[in-house]
C-alpha cells in the first residue's frame, strides 16, 4: 500500500511499481507515476513547507508548476536542487527531499514564532524600519531568517546538452488544444514540434476526465497522439518545458532526461509559426485564513483524485465563484470522499449546475463564502457566511467540519509565453480572465490559453489554428476533420468576486501571494501609500516575485488593486512577464561550455617542448604561454632575473608565435595601411620593417606592432598578441565599410606561423649554425629588416625587430615546424649558453628599454601625443584613422604622458598602480605606475607610468602612493637601459 | 535571438553576427577642412529611432563580410538586407523618408 490516502482504484499511477522515498528524514512509499506532492498526500502529509516571511505552515495547494507552497530541496551537496515544486517532481526510487525555509523541518519549525509578529510586519516594514544607519546593517540577519533553499555546494557533477531544431510550426502544450492543432498543422507535411512539460501527453484531460465523442476524452486524444506519432514530420517532446520565446520566433525549451547521460537538454527551436496551447491556471479565492494546509485549488484536488488516485482529504467543502469546481466536487464524491457542501458565491448558480449537484447528492449553498478556517496545521472546519455580489460577507451561516477546502476563483490563461512574444492582453469580463490580444510575432493561442474553456470550441479553434499555420508555411492539406460530439455545460461567466471579507476587515489574514506572504491588506496598504502602479505594487509588497512568479496571485492582486483604487483591471494592467516561464537550471543554459571548454586556451606549436623544459605556463590573452622556465628550487622572480641576465649576456630563445600576423596584399595595400596607421607606410621600402601605432576614430591608442613590406604589394602586419583577432576585423571594417574601392585582401595568418625569437649578443652566432639562403650579416640585414628565404630547410620569414633592446631575429616557419625549430635552436645553442625565456622576462626587458605595451601603458584616454608621437602626426600630411580627433582641443591642459620612473631609495619594485603625487600635497593624483619591475641589468627598480605633463618634468622628485605606503621616486625618460641603442645596431 | 539573412550565406542566427552601429554614416574629411562640431557629430551623434533603423552587421562567425540591415527597433522585423555599397532598397528608402529618418 502506498499511503493511507491512496484510493483503491483508478488513476494513472502504476500500482505494480512501488517506490521508496524520503522526505525530511522519514521514509515513505509511493508509486511510479506519482509526483512527490501526490505521494506525500497519499501518505497523509499535510504540512510541506513554511511561508517565506512568516514561516506559517503550508500545505500543497496545486498540482502543477504554479505551486506556491510545496517547495522542497532535492539531493545534497553538489548534486542538489533548491526550491523545486513538489508538484513538479516525478517520484523516483530513493528520492530524498527536504523542506526549505524551515528548521528543523516543515512540520516543526523553530521560526514559526515569527507568525505572532505578523501584525507588525506589513509590506514595506523592513524598509521603513531598518533604515539607520543603513539597510545593509540588518540585511544579513534578516535574510538568514527569510531565505528560501540553499545553492548547491561544489561543482555541478551533471552534464547538459543543447540541440538546435527548426520547425514550421511549434506547438507548446500537448493537451487537447495542442495535439489537435498539431494534427491539422502536420497534415500537409509541415515540420511540427510539440513540447509538453508533463511525463505524458494529454494535458488537463490526464486529471480532469471528460467525455468526447461519446467516450473517454483522453482515449479520444490518444487516438490523435497515435496519428501524430505515425507522421515522420512530427516530433513529440514530453518532459520538455518551453521556458521562453525570444526575438524572431526563437524558443527555448528544456527537456528533462532520464538514464545515465546528460541530465537536461536545452532545445533551441526556430519556429515559423508558434501555437500556444499552454492551458490555464486556476485562481484561488482570497478569504480569511485561506493559507491553511488543506486549502487546495479545486481543479488540483480533482487531479489528485483522477490522475494520481490520491484522496487529498477525507471530507471536503468546495468554495467557488464558477462552474468548474462543481466537476471537482463530483469527482471527489465519485471517488468516495465526503463533500459536505458546495459554497457558491453566486446568488443564482446556473440551473445545469444545481441539477447536477442534486443528482450527486451534494448540497449547494448559494451566495455563501468562507468567513473563517480553523486548524493551524490542517483544516478542521470552515465557518461560512452569506456574501453579496461585491464580496462583502454577511451573517454567519454555520460551520462545517472538513479536512479539505477546495477553492476556485476562475481560470487565468497561461499567457507568459505569449507575453514573451510581445503579445498584448486585455481583461475580458465575460470570461473573468486576462486574455490575449495580438502579438508582433506569429503566435496564436488556442483553447484555455486563449480563454476558451469549452472543449468543443477549443477543439475547433485549435484545428483551425493548426490548419492556418500549415497553409501560412506552405503546407496546406485537404484533410477533413470530423469534430467530435461533446456534451458539455454552456459557458457561464464566473461571479466577478476575487476576495470576500467582512465589513471593516482589511484582509490582514487573507493571502494573495502565499509564497511571499502578501495579504489583501498589504495590497491595500500599497494603494494607500500610492504604490498603485502594478509595477510599484509588485516591488513594494514583493507580490509575484517568489519562485512561482505569481502564477496564482497576479490576477487577484490586480483585481484587489483595481477595486481599491476604483480603476478597471486594464487600467491597472499587468506586470511584464519575462523568460524563463518557470525556474530553469543554469546548467542547461551553460551546456557543455563549462570549465576548460568555456574559453578553450590555445596551445603553442612547441607546447610539448616548453613543458619538457618545466615551463610555468599561464593564460596570456587566450594562449597558454610559458611565463618563465624555473630551474629546480628557483622562485619566479629568481627565474625571471636569470633569464634576463642570460639573454642580455649571451642569447635567449622566446616563443613569439601568438604575436598577431595579418597579411595585407594588393596594389592598394600601402595606401590602405597608410590610412590606418599614424606612421607613414607609403615610404616603407621592400624588405624593411617599421613600427606602426594605430588609433581608433576617437584618437585613442588602439594597438601597435611592426609592419614589414615583403614585396611591393605584400605587407605583413604585426599586432599585439591580444589584438591578433580583433585587429584583422578592424582592418576589414575599414576596408569594407569605408574604402571598398581600394584593391587588397586581408588575411589573418597568426596561427599559420610559428615564430621563434632569438635575442641577445650571440643571436647571430647561433643563426650561423643553420643553413639559410638569407644573408643575415649586419650590413645585409640591419635592424628593422624583413627577409624571406629558406631556413633550416623550410620556407621562412626572418624579421630583425626587437622588443628586448638586444640584437634580435624573429624566425617564422610554418606552424608545423615550430616544435622542431625550437628543439634545434635549443640544441645548437647549448654551447653559446642559450636560455629559454618566458613572457615575464620579456616584460622586464621591454620595461628596461621603455618600450610601450599597449593596454598596460595606455588606457582609454591615451592619445598618440601622450606616448611621444606628436611629431609623427605633425609630419604626416595624409589623413589616417583618428587623425582629426588628435587635432581637437583636449579640454584639459595637463595630459598624462608616458614616462619612466626610477626608485631613489634603493628599495624593491615600485608598486604597480601606485599614484604619482606631489610629496608636499598627496591629495591630488598626477598619474600612476603602469608597468614595473626590478631590473637585474641595472640592479634597481624601474617603472613606467602615465604622468601629467610628465615629459617636461624629467628629474622631478615625486612620491608614489599606494596601499603599501609612499615611495620616493624620480621622473625619467622611458628608456632606462642603452638609450642610444648600441646593442641593437650590431 | 534574431534570424538575420546574410547576403552571402543566407539566414543564420544572431550569435554568428556582430552589430556595427548605424549604416550610411559619412566620414567627413579631409581633417583640416572639418570643423570640431562636424567631427563631434560624426563621432557621437546618432539617431535612436523607435521604428525603422538602417544598421551594419558583420557575419563574424561566417564569411566575415559587412552588410546593411533595415530593422524595426520595436518589432525587430527586418525589411531588407543589402550589401555594402549597394543603394538602399526602394521600399526601405521610401519608409525612411516617411519616418523622416535620413
Amino acid at each position: 500500500m502506498s499511503g493511507a490516502f491512496r484510493l483503491p482504484g483508478g488513476g494513472r499511477v502504476d500500482r505494480s511499481r512501488p517506490l521508496r522515498f524520503r522526505m525530511d528524514g522519514r521514509d515513505y512509499d509511493g508509486l511510479a507515476g506519482d509526483t512527490l506532492a501526490s505521494a506525500l498526500l497519499a501518505n497523509g502529509v499535510r504540512v510541506v513547507g513554511r511561508s517565506f516571511k512568516l514561516h506559517r505552515p503550508r500545505g500543497i495547494m496545486s498540482a502543477g508548476l504554479e505551486e506556491a507552497n510545496a517547495l522542497v530541496g532535492v539531493g545534497d551537496g553538489a548534486r542538489s536542487d533548491a526550491n523545486l515544486k513538489a508538484t513538479e517532481i516525478e517520484l523516483f526510487e530513493g528520492l530524498e527531499a527536504h523542506s526549505v525555509n524551515a528548521w528543523p523541518n516543515a512540520g516543526r519549525d523553530a521560526w514559526s514564532a515569527l507568525g505572532l509578529l505578523k501584525p507588525f510586519l506589513p509590506a514595506g516594514f523592513y524598509h521603513k524600519t531598518f533604515m539607520r544607519p543603513s539597510w545593509r546593517t540588518y540585511e544579513r540577519a534578516i535574510r538568514r531568517a527569510a531565505g528560501l533553499g540553499h545553492a548547491p555546494r561544489g561543482r555541478d557533477p551533471d552534464t547538459y546538452e543543447k540541440q538546435f531544431a527548426h520547425a514550421d510550426v511549434l506547438v507548446i502544450g500537448g493537451g487537447l488544444g495542442g495535439l489537435v492543432a498539431a494534427l491539422s498543422a502536420s497534415a500537409g507535411g509541415a515540420q511540427v514540434i510539440v513540447v509538453d512539460d508533463q511525463s505524458e501527453l494529454g494535458g488537463s484531460l490526464l486529471g480532469h476526465s471528460a467525455s468526447i465523442g461519446g467516450g473517454d476524452g483522453l482515449a479520444w486524444l490518444q487516438g490523435i497522439e497515435a496519428a501524430l506519432r505515425s507522421r515522420p514530420n512530427v516530433r513529440l517532446l514530453t518532459r520538455t518545458t518551453a521556458t521562453g520565446i525570444y526575438d524572431h520566433d526563437f524558443v527555448l525549451a528544456c527537456e528533462r532526461l532520464a538514464g545515465g547521460g546528460a541530465r537536461q537538454r536545452l532545445w533551441k527551436i526556430r519556429a515559423r509559426k508558434i501555437i500556444s496551447a499552454s492551458g490555464a491556471f486556476e485562481r484561488p479565492l482570497v478569504f480569511p485564513d485561506n493559507d491553511r494546509p488543506g486549502v487546495m485549488l479545486a481543479g488540483a484536488a480533482r487531479t489528485y483524485v483522477e490522475r494520481y488516485a490520491v484522496a487529498p482529504g477525507r471530507s471536503a467543502v468546495v468554495v467557488t465563484n464558477n462552474d468548474s469546481a462543481y466537476h471537482a466536487a463530483f469527482a471527489l464524491r465519485a471517488a468516495g470522499l465526503a463533500v459536505a457542501a458546495i459554497a457558491d458565491l453566486r446568488a443564482s448558480p446556473p440551473r445545469h449546475a444545481l441539477d447536477a449537484a442534486r443528482r450527486h447528492d451534494i448540497e449547494v449553498l448559494k451566495a455563501t463564502a468562507p468567513l473563517k478556517v480553523s486548524g493551524r496545521r490542517g483544516v478542521k472546519s470552515v465557518t461560512l457566511a452569506g456574501v453579496d455580489e461585491t464580496g462583502r460577507l454577511g451573517a454567519t451561516v454555520g460551520a462545517l467540519e472538513c479536512d479539505l477546502l477546495c477553492v476556485s476563483g476562475g481560470w487565468s490563461p497561461a499567457l507568459h509565453l505569449f507575453a514573451h512574444a510581445g503579445g498584448a492582453m486585455r481583461f475580458d469580463l465575460q470570461r473573468g480572465a486576462i486574455v490575449p490580444r495580438e502579438a508582433p510575432q506569429p503566435i496564436a493561442c488556442v483553447g484555455a490559453a486563449r480563454g476558451t474553456f469549452s472543449l468543443a470550441a477549443s477543439i475547433a479553434e485549435a484545428y483551425a489554428a493548426g490548419a492556418h499555420a500549415a497553409s501560412a508555411t506552405g503546407h496546406p492539406s485537404n484533410d477533413v476533420f470530423n469534430a467530435p460530439e461533446i456534451d458539455e455545460w454552456p459557458q457561464v461567466a464566473a461571479a466577478p468576486i476575487v476576495e470576500v471579507r467582512a465589513a471593516g476587515s482589511r484582509g490582514a489574514n487573507s493571502w494573495v501571494d502565499l509564497q511571499n506572504d502578501v495579504t489583501a491588506a498589504d495590497v491595500r496598504l500599497a494603494a494607500r501609500e500610492n504604490y498603485q502602479s502594478v509595477e510599484h505594487l509588485k516591488r513594494y509588497t514583493t507580490l509575484g516575485m517568489a519562485v512561482d512568479q505569481g502564477k496564482t496571485s497576479n490576477v487577484n492582486a490586480i483585481a484587489i488593486m483595481a477595486a481599491t483604487t476604483d480603476r478597471t483591471m486594464d487600467a491597472v494592467g499587468t506586470t511584464r512577464f519575462r523568460p524563463p516561464y518557470t525556474p530553469t537550471t543554469l546548467g542547461a543554459f551553460a551546456g557543455r561550455e563549462t570549465g576548460e571548454r568555456y574559453r578553450p586556451l590555445r596551445r603553442l606549436p612547441a607546447h610539448e617542448a616548453h613543458a619538457e623544459l618545466g615551463a610555468a605556463v599561464e593564460d596570456y590573452g587566450g594562449w597558454l604561454r610559458p611565463a618563465f622556465y624555473p630551474k629546480p628550487g628557483e622562485s619566479e622572480s629568481q627565474a625571471v632575473q636569470r633569464e634576463v641576465k642570460m639573454t642580455r649576456g649571451a642569447v635567449g630563445l622566446f616563443d613569439g608565435s601568438p604575436l598577431g600576423k595579418i597579411e595585407v596584399c594588393g596594389q592598394d595595400a600601402a595606401e590602405f595601411l597608410n590610412r590606418i596607421y599614424v606612421n607613414n607606410m607609403l615610404t616603407l621600402g621592400v624588405g624593411k620593417a617599421r613600427y606602426g601605432l594605430m588609433l581608433d576614430e576617437y584618437g585613442i591608442v588602439k594597438d601597435d606592432g611592426v609592419l614589414s613590406r615583403l614585396g611591393p604589394e605584400q605587407f605583413l602586419v604585426g599586432t599585439t598578441s591580444s589584438g591578433a583577432s580583433s585587429i584583422a576585423f578592424w582592418l576589414e571594417e575599414w576596408h569594407q565599410g569605408e574604402w571598398p574601392a581600394l584593391r587588397l585582401t586581408i588575411a589573418p595568418v597568426t596561427a599559420q606561423w610559428a615564430v621563434m625569437t632569438l635575442t641577445g649578443p650571440r643571436a647571430r652566432d647561433l643563426l650561423r649554425a643553420f643553413a639559410t639562403t638569407i644573408d643575415l650579416s649586419a650590413a645585409a640585414c640591419p635592424h628593422m629588416s624583413a627577409r624571406e628565404g629558406m631556413f633550416a630547410g623550410v620556407a621562412a620569414r626572418i624579421q630583425r625587430v626587437s622588443f628586448t633592446g638586444e640584437l634580435s631575429f624573429e624566425v617564422s616557419v610554418p606552424a608545423r615546424y615550430g616544435e622542431a625549430l625550437w628543439r634545434e635552436m635549443m640544441r645548437r645553442g647549448r654551447d653559446l649558453g642559450i636560455t629559454p625565456y618566458g613572457v615575464e622576462a620579456l616584460m622586464v626587458m621591454r620595461i628596461e628599454k621603455g618600450y610601450l605595451h599597449v593596454g598596460s601603458d595606455t588606457d582609454g584616454t591615451t592619445m598618440p601625443q601622450d606616448v611621444g608621437f606628436a611629431e609623427a602626426i605633425a609630419k604626416k600630411k595624409a589623413d589616417f584613422v583618428g587623425k582629426r580627433s588628435t587635432m581637437l582641443p583636449v579640454g584639459r591642459d595637463a595630459r598624462r604622458q608616458f614616462v619612466g620612473l626610477e626608485g631613489v631609495d634603493g628599495g624593491g619594485p615600485l608598486p604597480i598602480g601606485a599614484h604619482v603625487v606631489d610629496p608636499s600635497d598627496v591629495r591630488r593624483s598626477h598619474g600612476w605606475v603602469t608597468s614595473t619591475c626590478f631590473s637585474p641589468t641595472l640592479g634597481r627598480p624601474v617603472a613606467l607610468g602615465l604622468v601629467e605633463n610628465g615629459r617636461a618634468r624629467t628629474g622631478e622628485t615625486v612620491a608614489l602612493a599606494s596601499m603599501h605606503g609612499r615611495h620616493p621616486a624620480r621622473i625619467a625618460g622611458p628608456c632606462a637601459f642603452d638609450p642610444e641603442g648600441a646593442r641593437l645596431n650590431v | 535571438m534574431l534570424l538575420i539573412e546574410c547576403p552571402w550565406c543566407g539566414p543564420r542566427a544572431e550569435i554568428e553576427y556582430s552589430y556595427g552601429g548605424p549604416s550610411h554614416v559619412t566620414r567627413p574629411g579631409p581633417p583640416e577642412a572639418v570643423s570640431d562640431a562636424e567631427w563631434s557629430a560624426y563621432l557621437h551623434t546618432r539617431r535612436n529611432p523607435k521604428g525603422l533603423h538602417l544598421e551594419r552587421w558583420r557575419h563574424t562567425h561566417g564569411c566575415r563580410q559587412w552588410f546593411n540591415v533595415a530593422r524595426d527597433t520595436v518589432t525587430h522585423r527586418i525589411s531588407a538586407v543589402y550589401r555594402m555599397g549597394e543603394p538602399i532598397p526602394a521600399h526601405v528608402a521610401q519608409a525612411v523618408k516617411k519616418d523622416g529618418d535620413a
